[in-house]
């Protein structure tokens, strides 16, 4: 009896070492959003390319879409940019933006530069729409389907492996449910 | 050339580790006296060669040596010289390289100062650490080694993260770092006692002064991160219960119980299976915080270097150091009887209380550390443990460690009549109490229970400890008879609980009354915090060697006089382009004013975070206090005299 005691801090040992070992194969930074099967929070802005344009949720209703989260001063972004814009040309689906806490000058340079691949995009300066839609860094990227309902989000630059393997399914399977 | 020459030598380390971690090992088994001699050897050959490694590999950072891929990664031409030579633990490669110096270094001292103990438990304990350094060397060579080369060479390095471009980063990570590599010295001696099946006063009198000089560093390590923490994250924060912070903490904690086991075990032969077990623990927490920090498992703001493939490296290593230890301490340990009878109300009682509290603190810690990732790995859904419950459960644990520590020095070993005690103390409790009303009245104008606790307890032990030293003073026959003939471990102990005394009413009224308030001003506007008008004066740019900022004049005025002109600063690195808030601060003993400069805003307005931080500077005397206190304990005569006088006896018994 004694002697099992002793043993204890190994049993200890052997259970945390299995769940550290679990732990190494899952990502901690995947979290699940809480907006998932929501309708997408209300917002509307002024536009980026023209201030007395606004532009809103009302216009992501209809078809299935992308909405993606940037700014000029988030390198990851450029990182996706050439990702984003070739799946929204390829598979033509229309992809909407939030210039998140920028300068507008900036992010239509940064626009100018690496292209526009987006119909509109929303200039969020001060955050605001960035914090109803649960926005914890740039860049981000949402999936909306014809509802407007939020669908899949993902946090982090856009891999075009993670396209293939999760955003192309998902935007099949959501046109098949609205054609 | 040179870096070549730094793997040659990290290679050659490597070797020299598994030399001093298997020759000692057979011969004290065989009885082989030169094969358990090779680990002086070893170890001075092992320290000189990481060494080597280490002085090559700050050459390349000091010469801009981009063709070493690490180098690409940390640094830049623009980047100071002191970042540049700090920059040399500033990722993964190069703090595992820290650390296995740092061992190396702890070892040879191991060997140099090891002339009072029997040979055999001297190559026992050298064996463990080459072992353990054997460990984590061939990690560093296998998956992060520091001198992989990089082809074309890049005109121009990525720059250090600028989070670490601060001179108390640069010391934080070593001090910690001897903390954390320090431990490994009373482990690897335990380890060595338990082979040798020998647990005695001589092996527990021994391990103290390691014990409790890692300990110290560990202390000395976290303080500084906290502090760092204070004044670059620009939170005005100093805790966060961050994965990586509780890391540290760990091990601390249970180091905390190891130096006051080992006393027990010193002077009265109590507790031998539990002090091993401590040992074994503090170290292992060491290897877990390493883990952690390392692996990617858990989110933090100190993620700096992580990789999962790296990750299973370290856990194999992990579970292999502790996995090995805790088999043998199950099958030693049994064996080995404690006969030292006590009752519940003596010094050995209350240590063992202080042992039971620190070891569930940390138990706690981990948990809420830990929490996430079980219920992640069960499928149980994605959370996090947030200050709040670390507070929760933290602080009710603390209230009665204080009490204690308060309380133990007054105690005898074996027995102390209880009604002795309560008719010695019970004033001083009371009048403890008392302050803890009146204090917080008098400084902040209004009190809770909670702070009249804390900061009455705090009182406590000051109380305590002022009359404990009265009355010695006064046996010894005045101040400067006692100094000399006081032990040196006595005011070691008394200046750390002065310190722990300081922290704990620093952190309670801090945590209570702590003011602050986030506002956006345009130059001229004021804001009043705490009594404190603001004013924002002006704000302009300033350029540093790597980094432009901008810096704002705010000038703090108490009834109209002024207080203190404070310029925080909001940087912008150049190459990462990552904006880093310098805070500025004002500090009295009473108080910390601190401004941050946030982000700029519409019209010519500017975000700025102001703090009114009742007595913060007690923290960091208190924990000042607290490492000197150990330091001190740890240089004390009789672990010097005791290791003379074996050394003579083995000396005698030679010759005749």
């Amino acid at each position: 009896m004694r002697r099992l005691l002793f043993l204890l801090p190994m049993t200890l040992l052997l259970l945390l070492g299995l769940f550290l070992l679990v732990g190494l194969g899952l990502n901690p930074r995947l979290i699940p959003s809480p907006l998932v099967d929501r309708p997408a929070p209300a917002f509307t802005l002024p536009a980026l390319e023209d201030p007395e344009r606004r532009v809103g949720h009302t216009d992501l209703q209809g078809r299935v879409a992308l909405v993606n989260v940037w700014a000029s001063w988030c390198t990851s972004c450029r990182r996706e940019h050439r990702v984003l814009s070739d799946l929204a040309r390829r598979h033509d689906l229309p992809l909407y933006g939030i210039n998140y806490k920028d300068e507008r000058a900036d992010a239509l340079a940064y626009l100018g530069r690496f292209g526009n691949p987006y119909r509109w995009n929303g200039h969020d300066r001060e955050g605001r729409a960035g914090i109803d839609w649960g926005v914890y860094g740039t860049p981000e990227t949402f999936v909306l389907d014809a509802d407007g309902r939020i669908r899949y989000k993902h946090a982090g630059p856009l891999t075009p492996e993670r396209v293939q393997r999760e955003i192309l399914p998902l935007v099949a399977r959501l046109r098949q449910e609205d054609p | 050339m040179i870096p070549q020459l730094g793997q040659f030598a990290l290679i050659l380390a490597l070797l020299m580790a598994l030399v001093q971690g298997i020759l000692p090992l057979l011969g004290a088994q065989w009885g082989r006296r030169t094969w358990m001699d090779t680990a002086h050897t070893a170890v001075a050959g092992q320290f000189l060669f990481l060494l080597t490694a280490w002085g090559a590999l700050t050459w390349a950072f000091i010469s801009h040596d981009f063709s070493l891929e690490y180098v690409a990664r940390q640094s830049n031409t623009a980047l100071p010289l002191l970042y540049r030579i700090s920059a040399v633990w500033g990722g993964h490669e190069g703090s595992l390289l820290l650390w296995t110096l740092m061992l190396a270094g702890w070892s040879l001292a191991v060997s140099r100062f090891s002339g009072g103990l029997p040979p055999v438990l001297t190559a026992r304990t050298l064996g463990v650490l080459g072992l353990v350094s054997a460990g984590i060397l061939s990690f560093t060579l296998f998956t992060s080694s520091p001198f992989t080369t990089l082809f074309p060479v890049p005109a121009n390095g990525r720059d250090l993260n600028p989070l670490l471009q601060d001179p108390g980063l640069a010391i934080h990570p070593p001090m910690l770092y001897m903390g954390y590599v320090g431990l490994a010295v009373p482990y690897a001696i335990a380890m060595a006692a338990l082979i040798g099946g020998r647990l005695d006063a001589a092996w527990a009198r021994w391990t103290r002064p390691w014990a409790t000089t890692a300990w110290a560093f560990l202390g000395a390590g976290i303080a500084l991160g906290s502090w760092w923490a204070y004044y670059t994250l620009g939170w005005g924060g100093w805790w966060f219960w961050d994965p990586v912070e509780n890391a540290s903490l760990m091990p601390w904690l249970v180091a905390t119980a190891l130096i006051h086991s080992l006393a027990v075990t010193e002077k009265r032969g109590a507790f031998r299976s539990w002090t091993v077990l401590l040992a074994i623990l503090a170290f292992a927490l060491s290897l877990l915080g390493t883990f952690l920090v390392r692996s990617g498992v858990l989110v933090s703001v100190h993620a700096f270097a992580t990789d999962p493939a790296r990750g299973v490296y370290i856990l194999a290593l992990l579970l292999l150091v502790t996995g090995l230890s805790f088999a043998l301490y199950a099958w030693r340990a049994p064996q080995v009887h404690g006969h030292a009878a006590y009752h519940a109300i003596s010094r050995e009682g209350a240590l063992l209380a202080n042992n039971v509290l620190l070891v569930v603190a940390m138990a706690a810690v981990l948990l809420g550390t830990l929490y996430p990732l079980f219920m992640d790995a069960l499928g149980l859904g994605k959370l996090s443990v947030g200050p709040p419950y670390f507070d929760r459960v933290f602080a009710p644990l603390m209230l009665p460690l204080i009490l204690l520590t308060g309380m133990a020095p007054l105690l005898r070993w074996k027995r102390s009549p209880p009604g002795e005690l309560t008719r010695r103390t019970w004033h001083t409790l009371l009048a403890a109490l008392a302050g803890g009303v009146v204090l917080p009245l008098a400084a902040m104008g209004s009190t809770t229970l909670m702070v009249s606790l804390g900061v009455g307890l705090g009182l406590w032990i000051l109380l305590t400890a002022a009359r404990d030293l009265y009355t010695r003073l006064a046996r010894a026959g005045g101040p400067r008879e006692a100094l000399r003939r006081l032990p040196a471990g006595y005011w070691g102990m008394t200046l750390s609980h002065l310190g722990f005394a300081l922290l704990v009413m620093g952190i309670t009224l801090l945590s209570t009354f702590e003011q602050e308030r986030d506002v956006r001003m345009a130059v001229g506007d004021r804001a009043d915090l705490a009594g404190y008008t603001f004013q924002l004066r002006d704000i302009r740019p300033v350029e540093g060697p790597n980094w432009d900022a901008t810096e704002a004049h705010v000038r703090v005025l108490r009834d109209g006089a002024p207080v203190a002109d404070l310029y925080p600063q909001r940087r912008v690195y150049r190459v990462q382009r990552r904006p880093m808030a310098e805070a500025a601060f004002h500090t009295r003993l009473t108080r910390d004013l601190f401004v941050a400069l946030g982000e700029p805003m519409a019209g010519d307005t500017w975000a700025l975070r102001l703090h009114h931080n009742p007595f913060q500077v007690w923290l960091w005397i208190g924990t000042t206090l607290i490492v000197a206190g150990g330091l001190v304990a740890a240089a004390d005569r009789r672990y010097r005299v005791f290791a003379r006088r074996t050394a003579n006896a083995q000396h005698r018994g030679e010759v005749s």
